[in-house]
């Protein structure tokens, strides 16, 4: 905020006629304060993901020698030992399977409850709808304990089912939410061409609408793959068989464990390995994810 | 990171926003009966909502339920002893100093995050020359997209780098500031000292938020017609004037939306605080309410003590949502009702 206050003399910003140099003093002050804050907040932000990065490379050893020193060898060390002895790999395969299954049932259900919310009348809707904020609002954690005992009395309870199940309905609300005012902007002639050229309930969704729906349900599943990779609480609370652990609680495991126990060299590995795929993700998507905020935010 | 890919203020703010203006379409309509429609209703508004009910509204109503009995989880019978864990609370110290860190988390992390990331957000896109067409700096694309990362990190990877970064002899902070020539800090235990470790977790919270707030706010910004920004610069506004005067009021829907929803991340802060300092930190420090919670609950398997702290946060987070919207009506949402 200093930084705008001092540069904010408004200073007569008139065009005066026949003035030629694009930048005024001023502007040249404003621009330079900027960019300084904007840098060092630039380095904040890739500084330690690039020591992350260059850690991952080096033994235990020389990480406490030094945080600067350059590592002796390049090699993946590192990255084969999380893969296999921290058993990343088998966590990174969880993830993904569950994150998956979720995401498409949460896609399927979300945009199903979203369409039937907004497209048609029927007693109960609003209830449904206060229920769906109800789900937003409160805090996971206070459901936290019941679910617990909810999931061990279907037998779901340390299960990737029982996870995938969670997830899905744990993301449903936000989904719905999005997908209601995506589904009511959608022109009503469409679906009544649709009802008049014969087509049932069952086929103007899923032949008509959905398809009309695609950019809205993007942008959605991007922000529901990253909200389901990032996921900790439920898992970590819901999921403590070794075997079916996600990414997140390896994670954990090592945030957990005493300092002198842990391979500081398989944690930086680990680390990279879990970011590695949503940046990839972000690096894809990061129009459509910029795109979708502004596409919700406007209009 | 509340929910499974739901961030609460997430949904409210990509569906909220100034967005009040779009016409909705002719509404809903009332169809016949027929097995067609039966059966497409049954599954599309059925299935989801089975789900939804058991697995989210049901916890959250047996919360509430459990919150009063003492039940330890694991024998079938419990005692029903209406408030007595809320007295219990009270009376709990490590509780209260655990509300007390989390309500601070709550306090000093929204309003950091969103000063930080409103002032960026309008660097970005009105703090250009003060000549021509009213653009953001040079740039700003690499600034935005630098920006973001954070958001697309895991937070208990962003807890981890963090808490390796702060390491005492190993960390890079450390080896940056004794090679700057600090002296004092070589060793110096960032998460390990009372006085710094909360201070700490809050900055690696804000951290992680700055980035997805800007790109929030920079959406809402460009959506404020030009007009309105040449006319303030034509009536003599400078940069921080239309800023103040003309861009925070146009989007304070968003603004408030932002704060609700940090509000209820901060209040939870479970996977950050897990990750700097598992055991709560020196002295209990950075311990908060969250993490208290999970520890009654699976460690300690005292179910309905837990649950009663379950409907203390759930309260305290619908506080702060009331909070929120009564400082925005009292400090002039209200006459602008209506507004986009």
């Amino acid at each position: 905020m200093t930084t705008l206050t001092r540069t904010s003399t408004p200073g007569p910003p008139v065009v005066v006629p026949g003035s030629k140099d694009d930048t005024t003093g001023g502007d040249r002050a404003v621009a330079t304060v900027s960019h300084t804050v904007l840098i060092i907040w630039s380095i904040i932000v890739i500084l330690p993901l690039l020591w992350t990065l260059l850690s991952s490379f080096k033994t235990s050893s020389e990480i406490f020698a030094s945080p600067f020193a350059l590592p002796a060898e390049w090699n993946f060390d590192n990255y084969v030992s999380a893969w296999v002895s921290s058993g990343i790999g088998g966590m990174f395969l969880n993830t993904v399977i569950v994150v998956g299954f979720a995401l498409v049932l949460v896609m399927l259900l979300g945009g199903m409850c979203a369409y039937v919310l907004a497209r048609f009348a029927f007693p109960g809707r609003r209830a449904i709808y206060y229920l769906m904020l109800a789900g937003l609002t409160f805090p996971v954690f206070l459901a936290i304990v019941p679910l617990f005992f909810v999931l061990r009395n279907i037998g779901l309870l340390n299960t990737l089912p029982g996870l995938i199940l969670t997830y899905v309905a744990f993301a449903l609300p936000f989904t719905v939410f999005f997908l209601y005012s995506f589904f009511r902007g959608l022109p009503d002639e469409i679906a009544e061409a649709a009802a008049i050229d014969g087509a049932g309930e069952w086929r103007t969704f899923f032949q008509v609408m959905l398809p009309m729906a695609r950019p809205g349900m993007a942008s959605v599943a991007i922000f529901n793959f990253l909200g389901l990779w990032n996921q900790f609480l439920l898992p970590v609370a819901l999921n403590s068989n070794q075997d079916n652990y996600v990414l997140s609680q390896g994670m954990a495991g090592f945030a957990s464990s005493a300092g002198y126990a842990v391979d500081f060299g398989a944690l930086f590995a680990a680390v990279v390995i879990t970011v590695v795929p949503v940046l990839i993700v972000y690096v894809i998507f990061q129009r459509q994810l910029q795109g979708s905020v502004s596409q919700g935010t406007m209009k | 990171m509340t929910a499974a890919g739901a961030d609460p203020g997430r949904a409210i703010a990509v569906g909220v926003g100034p967005s009040g203006r779009r016409k909705p379409s002719r509404g809903p309509r009332r169809r016949r009966l027929s097995v067609d429609y039966v059966s497409f209703m049954l599954v599309f508004l059925g299935l989801p909502l089975a789900i939804f009910l058991i697995f989210v509204i049901w916890p959250f109503v047996q919360a509430v339920f459990y919150s009063m009995t003492d039940w330890t989880g694991f024998t079938a019978e419990f005692n029903v002893i209406g408030l007595g864990n809320f007295e219990k609370l009270i009376n709990d110290a490590i509780f209260m100093k655990a509300m007390l860190n989390s309500i601070k988390i709550a306090i000093v992390v929204p309003i950091v995050t969103i000063v930080i990331a409103l002032t960026f957000a309008t660097l970005i896109t009105v703090g250009g020359p003060s000549k021509g067409q009213v653009r953001g700096i040079r740039n700003s694309s690499f600034y935005r997209v630098v920006s973001f990362f954070p958001y697309v990190i895991p937070a208990i990877v962003i807890g981890l780098i963090w808490r390796q970064m702060f390491d005492p002899s190993a960390g890079l902070l450390n080896g940056l500031l004794t090679g700057l020539g600090f002296e004092q800090f070589d060793s110096y235990a960032w998460l390990g000292k009372v006085g710094t470790a909360l201070p700490v977790t809050m900055f690696v919270i804000v951290w992680g938020a700055v980035g997805f707030y800007m790109l929030l706010f920079i959406a809402a910004i460009k959506g404020v017609p030009a007009e309105t920004l040449e006319a303030a610069r034509i009536d003599g506004a400078g940069r921080f004037r239309t800023a103040v005067s003309i861009v925070i009021p146009l989007i304070r829907d968003n603004v408030q939306t932002a704060f609700i929803y940090l509000g209820i991340m901060a209040l939870d802060a479970f996977v950050f605080v897990q990750a700097l300092n598992p055991s709560g930190g020196p002295d209990n420090s950075t311990l908060v309410m969250s993490q208290q919670l999970f520890r009654t609950a699976f460690t300690q398997g005292q179910f309905g003590y837990a649950s009663a702290m379950g409907v203390v946060l759930a309260i305290i987070t619908l506080l702060f949502a009331a909070l929120v919207f009564i400082i925005n009506w009292a400090t002039g949402g209200r006459d602008e009702g209506g507004r986009a």
